[in-house]
């Protein structure tokens, strides 16, 4: 029981940083527990690429592959997971927070009897009781929860535990596994995805506008800041509402929860939901108009200002910055 | 066809959140409490879908586990426009508990689509849902924006990263609902209120089961250090800043 094994999910045969996190942070706990960690790698990915789950520690990588295991389907990637969590007699299961994490993990908690705790912050303050750090409440409060069952499934939240190198050449196990056809009721029949963005629940940087952006049509100026830095654009609810943005771009309790190393918040006022939504950035900047914005109470550098005519001057300062750096 | 949405009842989003005295509980005295916001707007889709020309949906649900505390939030789902409602009496000790007993709750009921949002806003387990689907052994689409019903078949946006997938669906199936499935939650009308009053709410007793996870303790963040102004005219200082002191840039 003192193995880890962490899924290792691919986005079109790349792993991106959270699964490394995610590899590096139970690579950790299996040293506590004094076990292994075990990555699993559903559906293609190529050996060069499944070598590097090594570099954070994971001394077997799983590759499991079947035809049917290159698209999402919840009911089957958990059987798959579940199967090797038995035949391995681990005692934890990692998985990041995304979202098919969210899809797969509950399931796979169901199939071994396990609880599960969503959004860990950090590494476990105790291994007996097993005890876990998390937010609640959207970080308005802190908590730790205990685990009671043999087999634990833990989510670990986003850019809590960071990526730690440990270089192990991971030994690359292949399984070959026949998916009953009766498993699966899910066809993916169509995909729209944008190709070039940087991703919000990637990004190290995000820029974000709200409604003292005062209409559609100002937003080029935060799109060049996006540019300038590398970053991905958010808004706040009132600009995704009225349908001012997308609403895959709106950040906040109800949106997505981000946590970036920068976020810059422009014409932002900061109502509670939005901040318990990007409350967890490392850095915050918050630009507006309305010096007893609580936006600046939770930002760690501040300009009181319109951001209509802060960010052509901050988009110049960037550039020069930048060429100079 | 018939839709269950499971709703959870939480404290309302704006509710500044404190430790009790002696770090064991969240204090929730006056705490006003409403419909899960996720586990809303799944309430107003169905609605949406009943109400669209041709539709085949003869009932909506309303089901949370909780104790009767709960129940104004039950009437408010009846006022919105729920027919009926379903209150297992237990406290929701835990994800893997409460989607335990909404599965047995649901044992023979044959609902076609049954809907949860993609957390609570309390707890943020983002659990409940595709537990409840594998408790049931039915198949579950998670991050799901959309839902549409096109004669027998079902269609979901399952967002992903940098876009969405479209996905078919059989039912019965459980779909975990996040921002974008329905524009705004509906106001409950007066009329909603009155008729809410005498629609069926059945409370049912928890099957034995015990939670697999416990809060211990809780604790307030650290306040944050007061926020740095730099001049408005002076954006050379931010950017300086950010690279020499926060060293992010």
């Amino acid at each position: 029981m003192n193995k880890v094994i962490i899924f290792a999910e691919n986005f079109d045969g790349q792993f991106k940083k959270a699964t490394f996190e995610a590899v590096s942070y139970g690579a950790r706990i299996a040293e506590q527990m004094g076990g292994e960690a075990i990555a699993v790698s559903l559906g293609e990915v190529a050996d060069a690429e499944l070598m590097t789950l090594g570099n954070y520690g994971a001394s077997k990588v799983v590759a499991v592959h079947s035809d049917t295991l290159n698209t999402l389907d919840a009911r089957a990637f958990a059987k798959v997971i579940a199967d090797l969590v038995v035949k391995e007699s681990a005692g934890v299961v990692v998985f990041t927070s995304s979202n098919a994490s969210k899809a797969v993990a509950p399931r796979v908690a169901v199939r071994l009897n396990a609880g599960i705790v969503f959004g860990v912050s950090g590494l476990p303050v105790s291994l007996s009781p097993f005890t876990l750090p998390k937010k609640v409440y959207h970080g308005k409060a802190f908590a730790e929860v205990v685990m009671k069952s043999g087999v634990k499934v833990i989510s670990l939240a986003q850019n809590s535990f960071g990526v730690a190198e440990n270089r192990i050449a991971a030994a690359i196990e292949k399984v070959e596994v026949a998916i009953d056809a009766d498993l699966i009721k899910t066809k993916v029949v169509n995909v729209e995805k944008s190709t070039g963005k940087v991703l919000l629940n990637d990004a190290e940087i995000v820029v974000s506008g709200g409604r003292g952006m005062k209409s559609p049509d100002k937003w080029q100026p935060l799109e060049e800041l996006a540019e300038i830095l590398g970053a991905a654009l958010a808004c706040s609810r009132p600009v995704s509402d009225e349908g001012w943005r997308s609403h895959s771009e709106h950040v906040g309790q109800t949106g997505k929860i981000i946590a970036p190393n920068l976020y810059f918040a422009f014409g932002i006022s900061g109502a509670i939901q939005h901040l318990a939504g990007v409350s967890s950035s490392k850095v915050i900047v918050a630009v507006n108009t309305d010096k007893e914005a609580p936006v600046f109470s939770a930002a760690d550098y501040g300009i009181v200002g319109d951001a209509a005519a802060v960010l052509p001057r901050l988009n110049a300062a960037l550039k020069k910055f930048k060429s100079e750096n | 066809m018939k839709i269950l949405i499971c709703i959870s009842n939480v404290p309302d989003t704006t509710t500044k959140i404190k430790p009790s005295a002696d770090g064991k509980a969240i204090d929730l005295a006056n705490v006003q409490w409403i419909i899960n916001p996720w586990d809303e707007l799944a309430l107003t889709r169905a609605l949406e879908l009943k109400e669209a020309p041709g539709s085949k949906i003869e009932k909506i649900t309303v089901l949370t586990v909780g104790d009767k505390i709960a129940e104004p939030t039950i009437r408010k789902a009846l006022a919105i426009g729920a027919d009926d409602a379903i209150r297992v009496n237990a406290d929701p000790g835990d994800n893997y508990f409460t989607a335990f007993q909404i599965s047995e709750a649901l044992k023979n009921l044959n609902y076609d689509i049954i809907l949860c949002g993609i957390e609570s806003s309390d707890y943020n387990g983002s659990a409940t849902g595709a537990m409840l689907a594998e408790f049931m052994d039915l198949p579950s689409v998670s991050s799901v924006s959309k839902l549409e019903i096109e004669g027998d078949a079902v269609k979901l946006n399952r967002e992903i990263p940098g876009g969405f997938e479209v996905v078919e669906v059989a039912k019965p199936f459980v779909a975990i609902v996040q921002k974008g499935i329905a524009k705004e939650p509906r106001i409950p009308s007066m009329r909603g209120i009155m008729m809410a009053r005498t629609k069926p709410l059945q409370v049912v007793e928890p099957s034995p089961a015990e939670p697999l996870t416990a809060f211990e303790s809780y604790s307030s963040p650290k306040p944050k250090a007061a926020c740095r102004l730099v001049d408005a005219e002076n954006v050379e200082e931010l950017v300086n800043l950010l690279h020499n002191e926060a060293r992010i840039i």
